[in-house]
């Protein structure tokens, strides 16, 4: 009896999957891995929207090579352990051909090896540390010289309101950590005291911002201070909350964040927020016809599929980083008329796109990283930045910070395994 | 309708600008250069006139335009008038151009108006602009101070004024003027004061003071010790505030508990998720103001309270009831099972309304805070927090100590068997106790939704703290609950600044363990034969 029914679940089993791999045949899966519960879920989920959004727009074109993608949606839950789970289940369960996902570094670095032990590929979309360059991954977000250290040079120039004190407080993490260890060293070049820079730290998720504002205050009685915060996730909005509350003005004491854009201040009150700045590559805001449609394009999508931002669509910088990687990849795919993970890496090299900022996202030849704007926003009162400095053009990458001791010596692709 | 309008322009405005502004001056408001922006600015201050003050207030708040024929406009919802000679422009033009400032125009705006706004009429404007002028003082609202200096009959108004200018004079050229500053400034705890006189004391390379003046610099040192004396004792005020208020927070998530572990002895692994509930309950009661009532929208807060109560309670009524109840006396067993109900609570919040945090804003009255001149500013949510968690503890305390249940409440908890003996119905006090108890949580929640995050997981985070407080405060004493929830907010607050958050929290954690291998019995703990039955 027993032997009965093993064999009828192994045929039953075996058909199943039959099936599938000839369902397979005329789709091709890809991954979205982003967190859709947790302390990142203000952020990541309008990232897993976007994505579906992409495929849903190139599958109405055509798709790819005539084939339908299919996404395949898991929930890594703001887990960092589970990040490299779900990689590992998506790249070998599911056999996608590539992955879209991760916002903080330290899912990045979770799911890594597996991506190089499986030759998966990764689209990572939300900017960064730097310090990285790995053959499988994409990297379409900003590294810390298109956004970090333009960010804290404009604060000290003139119409940035020369600030000589810096208090950078981030979350306790490696993105944090290596961005301010990039800009203190930054910050010494350009002849800032130690005694003038300040690091805090809160974990994941911290909700009581009574202390530091306070702190920030008494720092800034010593000169003209700025805020640089790298706090990631759902503890940006207490910390904004505390911030109007306690009445830090932008004109007094300016705040740029490197991990909050429209999508995050939904729900804050920004009226006591308007100057503090945010630095990213793109901005809701920006007035351009590609920006126009996209927007459009996602504020139809959210009607359509009853998301609960449709009332109040929002569009940000890693939305359209996450659109840029996946346009790219289908690019690559039909530019190498194949999925294969190392035909589709070499047909990246010099993919250009249309993004929504107006300017022409190019992917660098070599380093796997975009060539993208740089732009400085101030909050609005209506939520939305207002740009107040910009580069003139897309600038290249540089992942391996000159102002890491050592990194002179690094080279600027990756090192393939074997050579 | 439409002669209606321009009479409200004739009647209000038109006085107001009865002289027209210098249209080509004016312009260069409009110009791409901050430069030039902010020349036009301090133009516009100098001259004094009160006419300015339309058009420079629209340029801060945004309703300042630009006309394709290279008008300046002030917005103001549908109507729009011109910003030179403030007459009415019917219809609003539809080629309209924002324009956009920064944080660098924007200061010396609020410099400017400040400056225009110490002519007002009404005295609360000069008030605030006299204050605004003394928090950022510059050499270039000297004129301006000094003219209305002249004028000025509100003594209060000119005190402000008089220790404005003393903090521009700190930079005076002359001697005898810096040093009739620093005498000046003998009262002010102002920092910013603090950080200029502090710059007198910097070695220049030649090993000379950058103050060259003795007198000066001997009143100065007196003074910064004064001022630095004064702003000590104020952190020390912000850091038990801060304290307090921590302290408040964890008072209200551990109230509830306190009542169902620390009185009934159950150990609730689902009390966070009672927190969480309540919070949830907030965001309902808040979406259906937003569509049905948005007048009295800030008013959500008063309904969501008893809502939330209710919702609690109600849920853990039926915990009670249901699964608790045939769990008495078997702890290990309790607990397990009020974990697996935590669990399934979360899925079932995540299920209905999704895996992501809700947005539950502050009303409007709880945003900001009441302000002192030296730089301290206590929030209104904070305050209100605070306020409302002595309003639950003495209601707690009322309905405990007052009331026939609550005498019931102790019978039953003191000793179970002699109650049942005289009649007290000890199963239906078990159910009533225990939905007061989820129903304190549910206010917890409520107070939870104004400063944190509303998701899910919100339980997670409080569940660890509720009982730590409790079990400090002494298993089963209400008064235990709240000298462990202050005390532990403010030991926490006091050693944050030095500790940083984590370094402050694991520290905390440390001295509990160490208090219960002294005092396994907490803070306060329960005399008499109960007390073993209890432990």
């Amino acid at each position: 009896m027993k032997r009965r029914n093993f064999l009828t679940l192994t045929v039953l089993a075996a058909s199943l999957a039959f099936a599938g791999a000839a369902r397979a045949a005329d789709t091709i899966k890809v991954g979205v891995l982003h967190s859709l519960s947790g302390t990142m879920a203000i952020s990541e989920t309008v990232l897993k929207d976007v994505a579906l959004m992409a495929f849903e727009e190139i599958n109405a074109a055509g798709g790819v090579m005539g084939k339908k993608i299919e996404p395949v949606v898991v929930d890594p839950a703001s887990n960092w352990p589970l990040f490299a789970e779900k990689a590992r289940q998506l790249l070998t369960q599911d056999k996608v051909a590539a992955v879209f996902g991760c916002w903080t570094s330290v899912s990045r670095k979770s799911v890594l090896p597996v991506f190089e032990e499986l030759n998966g590929l990764l689209y990572y979309p939300v900017q960064y540390e730097g310090e990285e360059l790995s053959k499988n991954v994409f990297y379409t977000g900003a590294a810390p010289n298109q956004q970090a250290i333009p960010a804290v040079e404009y604060l000290m120039s003139k119409d940035g309101g020369e600030a000589k004190r810096w208090f950078l407080l981030g979350t306790d993490y490696v993105y944090p950590r290596t961005t301010n260890k990039i800009l203190r060293a930054f910050l010494k070049s350009k002849g800032v005291d130690d005694k003038d820079i300040e690091e805090i730290y809160t974990p994941f998720g911290h909700s009581d911002y009574q202390t530091i504002v306070g702190n920030i205050k008494k720092f800034s009685a010593g000169g003209k201070t700025a805020v640089v915060s790298t706090i990631n996730g759902d503890s940006n909005v207490p910390f904004y909350k505390e911030l109007g509350n306690q009445g830090l003005k932008a004109t007094d004491v300016p705040v740029v964040a490197f991990s909050v854009g429209e999508e995050e201040l939904r729900g804050v009150d920004t009226k006591p927020l308007v100057g503090h700045l945010a630095a990213w590559n793109y901005f809701m805001s920006m007035k351009n016809p590609t920006n126009d449609a996209f927007k459009k394009k996602w504020a139809a999508y959210t009607k359509a599929k009853g998301l609960s931002s449709a009332s109040k669509p929002l569009t940000n910088d890693p939305m359209e980083a996450t659109y840029i990687g996946i346009h790219m990849w289908k690019q690559a795919v039909e530019k190498a008329k194949t999925t294969d993970v190392d035909k589709v890496i070499v047909a990246m090299a010099g993919q250009t796109f249309k993004a929504p900022s107006g300017f022409v996202a190019k992917m660098d030849e070599k380093n796997h990283h975009l060539h993208k704007p740089v732009l400085i926003g101030e909050i609005k009162a209506d939520g939305q930045f207002s740009v107040v400095w910009k580069t003139a053009g897309p600038i290249r990458a540089n992942p391996w910070s000159p102002f890491i001791a050592g990194n002179e010596s690094k080279k600027d692709e990756p090192v393939m395994a074997g050579k | 309708m439409k002669t209606f309008r321009s009479w409200l322009w004739l009647l209000f405005i038109a006085p107001m600008s009865a002289w027209a502004l210098d249209a080509e001056l004016l312009k260069g408001l409009a110009s791409d250069e901050n430069d030039v922006k902010i020349a036009t600015i301090g133009k516009l201050s100098d001259a004094g006139d009160v006419a300015a003050i339309p058009a420079l207030q629209a340029l801060f708040d945004g309703a300042l335009f630009l006309t394709s024929q290279g008008k300046l406009v002030i917005v103001a919802g549908d109507a729009a008038v011109d910003a030179v000679n403030a007459t009415a422009i019917d219809p609003v033009p539809s080629d309209l151009v924002s324009i956009d400032i920064n944080n660098r125009v924007r200061r010396e705006l609020n410099a400017a108006l400040a400056a225009l706004k110490l002519s007002a009429p009404e005295r609360a404007v000069r008030l605030a602009s006299a204050k605004q002028l003394q928090a950022d003082a510059d050499a270039g609202s000297l004129l301006g101070i000094e003219r209305v200096l002249a004028t000025e009959q509100d003594a209060e108004v000119k005190e402000i004024l008089v220790l404005a200018k003393a903090q521009i004079n700190l930079k005076n050229a002359d001697p005898k003027v810096r040093f009739g500053a620093v005498k000046e400034l003998a009262a002010t705890s102002n920092p910013n004061v603090k950080t200029l006189l502090a710059a007198m004391f910097v070695k220049k390379p030649d090993g000379s003071f950058v103050e060259p003046d003795s007198a000066v610099r001997l009143a100065a040192i007196d003074l910064l010790n004064d001022i630095q004396g004064r702003l000590a004792r104020l952190e020390l005020a912000s850091h038990a505030f801060n304290g307090l208020s921590l302290g408040s927070v964890l008072l209200l998530a551990a109230l509830g508990l306190a009542i169902t572990f620390g009185l009934m002895g159950i150990i609730n692994m689902a009390h966070g998720e009672l927190l969480m509930i309540g919070a949830y309950a907030t965001f309902v009661v808040q979406t259906i103001f937003r569509q049905h009532f948005p007048a009295s929208f800030d008013w959500y807060l008063a309904a969501a309270v008893p809502v939330a109560f209710l919702a609690t309670a109600m849920v853990g009524m039926a915990l009670e009831r249901g699964v608790i109840r045939l769990l008495y006396g078997r702890p290990l067993e309790t607990l397990l099972c009020t974990w697996g109900i935590s669990l399934i609570l979360i899925q079932v919040v995540r299920a209905t309304f999704g895996a992501q945090n809700v947005e539950v804003s502050n009303p409007s009255w709880m945003s900001g805070g009441v302000n002192f001149s030296s730089g301290l500013t206590l929030p209104y949510n904070r305050i209100v927090i605070i306020c409302f968690a002595v309003v639950v503890v003495a209601l707690v305390w009322f309905l405990l100590n007052k009331t026939r249940l609550g005498l019931f409440v102790r019978a039953v908890t003191q000793n179970r068997t002699m109650a049942d003996c005289v009649g007290v119905p000890t199963g239906k006090i078990d159910m009533w106790t225990f939905g007061l108890g989820s129903g304190i949580a549910g206010l917890g929640g409520v107070a939870l939704s104004q400063i944190g995050n509303v998701g899910p997981e919100l339980g997670q985070s409080y569940i660890v703290d509720s009982f730590m407080v409790v079990v400090l405060g002494g298993v089963g004493q209400l008064a235990g609950t709240v000298i462990a929830a202050i005390g532990l907010g403010e030991v926490n607050k006091f050693l944050e600044p030095y500790a940083g958050a984590v370094m402050a929290k694991i520290l905390v954690l440390v001295f509990i363990i160490l208090f219960i291998q002294k005092r396994p019995q907490g803070l306060f703990a329960l005399k008499g034969r109960s007390a073993e039955a209890l432990a």
